[in-house]
């Protein structure tokens, strides 16, 4: 995740940055910095290319959902349904895989897309609690993913010699495609976030709401852009990763919006809304993937103590996040 | 000063009437503005002027009447209306960002544009940096600027002042007279005598939802204006009755509640005041004059930067929960969101704050819930089905009796009520007063803050007239006269910067 | 306000009061018809001894939620007590389940101090004990599931009392006791106080921090409770399944049973109501040979709906 954290760089680094921000974002950078110092000191396989490899590739696909959670969450909502939206993403792109690359690709942007569509013109317009209308889409997309899969029986698999596998499998020196897919959106992300109009209002939305109102942003239709966004994304997320497992597993991405939540929050964005970057996120998916794969190095250390881990970076993180805007 | 070319009025409104579920916010009102001049809106709370100007802005709908706007129209209010986490620089140019190529936002532009345009307005600080961690007054500014940028015919400024330093102030009064002087036309609504005299050509005093004035302000005296917001004609106390309070009250010697330079700037600075039981101590003043910051500071639900509350000698500490053990009561200002619990029932409303003593080992007795909470309906005269009834569904006045009872049964020694008529029917106003008169009598300590100048002429043995959140003046026997507290209200600072 | 607003207003309450309550009735009424072996003794206490860990993490739940907040991390701390269950064991089955209730109490207090005294809103104040508690009790199990054999820990999940299965005989005291507490006690009637206008709490004199604190522990209690009485049933300690999305389970069966999520009401009986309400779907629909998709998008749609119609009381 090192390698993808330098493109979005540039981009998203706002203007004001303030004492707090700072504070947050460096802390979580320096944080991933001593991690990944120590781990390369201690671990002579930490720093190989095959090990950076596999850890960026891990990466991409939290990063890409986690992008969706961070616009979401600036809003000052949240979305608890990415983890089921995901899974569903790689089945619907498995099955289409039968129909042909475009088919494979669009099926599960457009089904998940409408997902969150679903979930933001609830959000917005019935002023229903986000938490809620999400949850309920939580289980409404693992019950169309088992519906589709003939109550998770069927696992659709993917022809190797499809174009489709290419998207998940393919590498430039080495590094798989959905790296790049997650660098550029995440460039993009950063873009769109702090130099369009859209970006501003999400800000504004989640920074306080009736005051943004009385500004004339749109605020319904910039709910509804965001879990929309947030939908498609995970829905893409899971695309990528039927393509590299060159199947559509049925079991997988539950309790996957915990992560993204936790990665989006450890980046400094505030979960009550108004603030947070892109970079922040991609720091935090660095971060605790580099923490996954060290424990995973470790090999007596249970693999548990990675939740346990992301749990206290978590508390850490919002406590002080509480202290300093005192 | 004018330099502008009237060409009509600019807004006008003829015979608006505005009502919320019953109640009449405003009735029958006219209100012209005309293009550049500065007209003062003023009233007390509940007279209708954030209705007035929500139907100016075009946020409500008049139930009656009609309303011409013939320019584009900005408000700014009490409450800074920005977006605290984003840059001042976002904050200004929200919705309207300067360009690049590709179409988007030109940050760099934004912020050159953004610290040119606020230094016009006395503002240097970083313009990138979060609107949230400038000062209130700096802040204020920027949705002046804000306001002003997006090409406005009309200013409202609704209390602009309110949160503002002395310094901040002359800043933002010198931004009024600019934009004056480019011909746009200003709502200013405050209550502070010194800035509406200085700025303002015109005024219009609203009262009990009605236009009761308006004119040129230079020849309108100050105590006039002032009788104008606060009096009651004489012919509507002919129609209503004076108010239900007795005679005076005989107070012991001693006082049991002491508050001793209370300061919280910059809302209130180094205010005193002390009662004795049986007797009803007013606090006048004018609105933003520190009356509910001191019954706050006194109850401890308001940070105070020194002074010291003293109930019976002995000093009490910090916080709402030791001076209510200590024996003070406070009925907030505003029922809805400092007052009723809207959920719950009458019932429960009432014996909320004595819970513990109606209990044994936690377990709340129903039996003597229900006796002490008929006692109440019956004593206060409380119009409800039932007791289980939800205390939402009742009438204003009813539920100010409610909160009454809930205050009553913990067997206070010092009552301090905030407008606790305000907002309810006249026969339910005269009942509430009556029994203040009674409770004082029996022997409780009471702090009345009222906006009607009747009710606390009438009602309190002794005033304390705040201004400006200090102490302008104790009024007490012969001197308890309208004259006197009207006076003391509208008395002309000349050492402005001082009294601050 | 019309007639018709009026009247539109009153069929919205009495939706919302009584919704759950005719919802159950029509589903038992329809099973009683229509699904053959439903309503015999044997499949009513299944069903019941299903339902009672659920019900008595949404008793807690439903307390915390009328605080005007939420615990995530309800899932976790069964876990939690399950993970501790086996490490006491050999002292005895009552120490055991003593120190699982005990860990349940540390978290609740946990999450109670971070939202009361930190200000930390509660949906992350408890998102932090749901993301790291999981890991925690696997860590403290070593990862592993474990066989239990101890027969008196084991009867609480076999065992019945006249019949009735003690998990059901213990859920449904937990009930009455929750009612209880939340309608007759000093406790019960601050809480709801709190949570239906805060400010007006604070003004009023109200222990606000230590209410809150309490309500957390309380709900943390009930989580551990659930823990080991599945745990029980199970004859396992099995912390990496435990209480898996129980948040969620027991969310819905709170906000189904009509307790708003805004705070300011507790409805034991509509909580009660709501887990068996989510339980006769799923039998029923099970029953019917309708499959467990079909059954979790009924879910939802029950959700939203029931939000909705909550959502009009504002």
């Amino acid at each position: 995740m090192t390698t993808t954290a330098t493109p979005a760089n540039t981009a998203a680094v706002p203007a004001g940055a303030s004492r707090t921000k700072v504070l947050q974002r460096q802390g979580a950078a320096v944080a991933l910095a001593l991690v990944v110092a120590v781990s390369w000191l201690v671990f002579p396989r930490f720093g190989s290319l095959d090990n950076l490899r596999d850890l960026a590739l891990q990466g991409a696909f939290l990063a890409v959902i986690a992008l969706g959670m961070t616009f979401v969450i600036i809003t000052g909502g949240i979305d608890l349904s990415v983890g089921s939206v995901y899974a569903l993403g790689g089945v619907l792109a498995a099955w289409g895989s039968q129909h042909g690359f475009l088919v494979a690709l669009l099926l599960p942007l457009v089904v998940c897309g409408l997902i969150g569509l679903v979930n933001g013109l609830l959000i917005a317009r019935t002023n229903m609690a986000p938490f809620i209308v999400t949850l309920a889409s939580l289980l409404f997309a693992r019950g169309l993913l088992l519906v589709i899969t003939d109550e998770g029986a069927t696992t659709y698999q993917i022809p190797p010699d499809s174009a489709f596998v290419e998207l998940g499998r393919g590498t430039v020196f080495g590094f798989g495609y959905p790296i790049f897919v997650a660098a550029v959106l995440c460039l993009l992300g950063g873009v769109v976030l702090n130099r369009t109009s859209f970006g501003q209002n999400v800000f504004a939305t989640g920074g306080a709401e009736q005051s943004a109102v009385l500004m004339g942003v749109p605020i319904a239709r910039t709910k509804v852009l965001v879990y929309t966004t947030s939908g498609t994304l995970a829905g893409l997320a899971g695309a990528l990763t039927a393509a590299y497992l060159q199947s559509g597993v049925t079991v997988i991405g539950v309790g996957l919006e915990l992560d993204a939540i936790a990665v989006v929050v450890i980046g400094g964005t505030l979960l009550t809304g108004g603030m947070g970057t892109v970079l922040g996120t991609v720091i935090g998916v660095g971060l605790i993937k580099v923490i996954q794969n060290v424990i995973n190095q470790i090999g007596t250390l249970d693999s548990n103590y990675q939740s346990v881990v992301s749990g206290v970076f978590l508390l850490i993180v919002v406590v002080l996040q509480r202290i300093l805007r005192r | 000063m004018p330099t502008d070319t009237p060409t009509g009025p600019v807004i006008e409104v003829a015979g608006v009437t505005k009502t919320f579920a019953g109640v009449r916010a405003l009735g029958d009102v006219d209100f012209t503005l005309a293009r550049g001049e500065i007209h003062a809106l003023v009233g007390e709370n509940g007279a209708g002027k954030s209705t007035l100007i929500k139907v100016l802005t075009g946020i409500h709908t008049p139930d009656a009447g009609r309303v011409t706007r013939n320019g584009r129209i900005s408000t700014i209010y009490q409450e800074v209306n920005l977006v605290p986490l984003m840059s001042v620089s976002a904050n200004l140019f929200l919705g309207r960002e300067p360009r690049s190529r590709f179409g988007l936002i030109d940050r760099a532009r934004r912020d050159a544009d953004a610290a040119e345009l606020l230094r016009g307005y006395g503002i240097t600080a970083d313009v990138r940096s979060p609107l949230g961690t400038l000062a209130v007054g700096e802040q204020q500014m920027v949705a002046l600027a804000r306001a002003v940028e997006a090409d406005a015919d009309v200013v409202i400024m609704d209390e602009p002042t309110s949160s503002l330093e002395p310094r901040e102030v002359e800043t933002l009064l010198g931004v009024v007279r600019t934009l004056h002087e480019a011909g746009i036309a200003i709502i200013y609504v405050s209550h502070r005598m010194d800035e509406l005299y200085r700025i303002c050509d015109t005024v219009t005093v609203l009262r009990d939802g009605r236009n009761v004035h308006s004119g040129p302000l230079r020849d309108l005296p100050r105590i006039e204006l002032v009788s104008l917001m606060l009096g009651r004609s004489v012919k509507e106390i002919e129609s209503h009755g004076t108010t239900a309070f007795g005679e005076s009250h005989h107070a012991d010697a001693q006082p049991v509640l002491e508050a001793r330079n209370l300061s919280s700037k910059p809302r209130i600075n180094g205010v005193s005041v002390s009662i004795r039981p049986g007797e009803v101590v007013g606090l006048a003043g004018l609105l933003g004059s520190g009356r509910t910051e001191t019954a706050k500071a006194i109850i401890g639900a308001l940070p105070i930067d020194g002074g010291t509350v003293v109930v019976a000698g002995a000093p009490v500490a910090r916080g709402v929960k030791a001076a209510t053990r200590a024996g003070i009561s406070m009925l907030a200002e505003d029922r809805k969101t400092e007052g009723i619990i809207p959920n719950l029932s009458v019932r429960e409303n009432i014996v909320l704050a004595a819970l513990p003593r109606l209990s044994r080992f936690g377990v709340v007795s129903r039996a003597k819930q229900d006796r002490i909470v008929g006692t109440f309906v019956k004593r206060l005269r409380i119009k409800v089905s039932s007791p289980e009834q939800k205390v939402s569904e009742l009438s204003g006045g009813n539920q100010q009796k409610v909160l009454l009872a809930r205050w009553l049964c913990t067997e206070p020694k010092i009552l301090l009520l905030d407008e606790p008529t305000r907002g309810i029917d006249v026969g339910a106003k005269a009942e509430v007063q009556a029994l203040i008169d009674e409770l004082a009598r029996e022997g409780l300590a009471v702090l009345l803050i009222s906006s009607e100048l009747d009710e606390l002429l009438d009602g309190a043995d002794r005033l304390v007239v705040l201004r400006d959140g200090t102490v302008a003046g104790e009024l007490e026997g012969d001197r308890l006269t309208r004259e006197h507290v009207l006076e003391a209200i509208a008395a002309e600072v000349t050492d402005d910067a001082e009294s601050h | 306000m019309t007639l018709k607003a009026t009247r539109t207003a009153a069929r919205t309450r009495w939706l919302q009061d009584n919704g759950v309550y005719v919802a159950v009735g029509v589903l038992l009424l329809f099973n009683a018809l229509f699904t053959a072996n439903f309503l015999t003794l044997g499949n009513v206490t299944t069903q019941l001894v299903q339902a009672a860990p659920v019900l008595i993490v949404a008793l807690g739940m439903a307390l915390v939620i009328g605080t005007e907040g939420v615990d995530l991390s309800v899932g976790a701390v069964m876990a939690l007590a399950a993970a501790i269950i086996p490490l006491y064991l050999g002292a005895g089955p009552l120490v055991a389940i003593t120190m699982a209730l005990v860990a349940g109490v540390l978290a609740g207090v946990f999450n109670g101090f971070l939202v009361a005294r930190v200000g930390i809103q509660p949906i992350v104040a408890t998102l932090a004990l749901l993301v790291g508690g999981r890991g925690l009790a696997l860590v403290i199990a070593d990862g592993q599931l474990v066989q239990l054999h101890d027969p008196a820990f084991l009867a609480l999940g076999t065992g019945d009392v006249l019949g009735v299965p003690i998990s059901v005989l213990v859920a449904g005291v937990l009930a009455v006791a929750v009612a209880a507490l939340t309608n007759r006690t000093t406790f019960g009637r601050q809480l709801v106080a709190i949570g239906g206008n805060r400010k007006a709490a604070t003004l009023a004199g109200l222990p606000v921090t230590r209410v809150l604190i309490g309500v957390y522990a309380i709900c943390g209690v009930l989580a551990a409770v659930a823990g080991v009485l599945a745990t029980s049933r199970l004859s396992a300690s099995d912390p990496a399944d435990m209480g898996l999305l129980m948040e969620l389970s027991a969310i819905t069966a709170v906000v189904v049973g009509g307790t708003p999520l805004t705070g300011g009401r507790v409805r034991v009986l509509g909580t009660v109501f709501g887990v068996v309400l989510m339980q006769l779907v799923r039998a029923t629909l099970i029953k019917h040979d309708l499959p467990d998709s079909i059954a979790q998008m009924i879910q939802a749609a029950i959700i939203i709906a029931a939000v909705y119609v909550a959502r009009e009381r504002r």
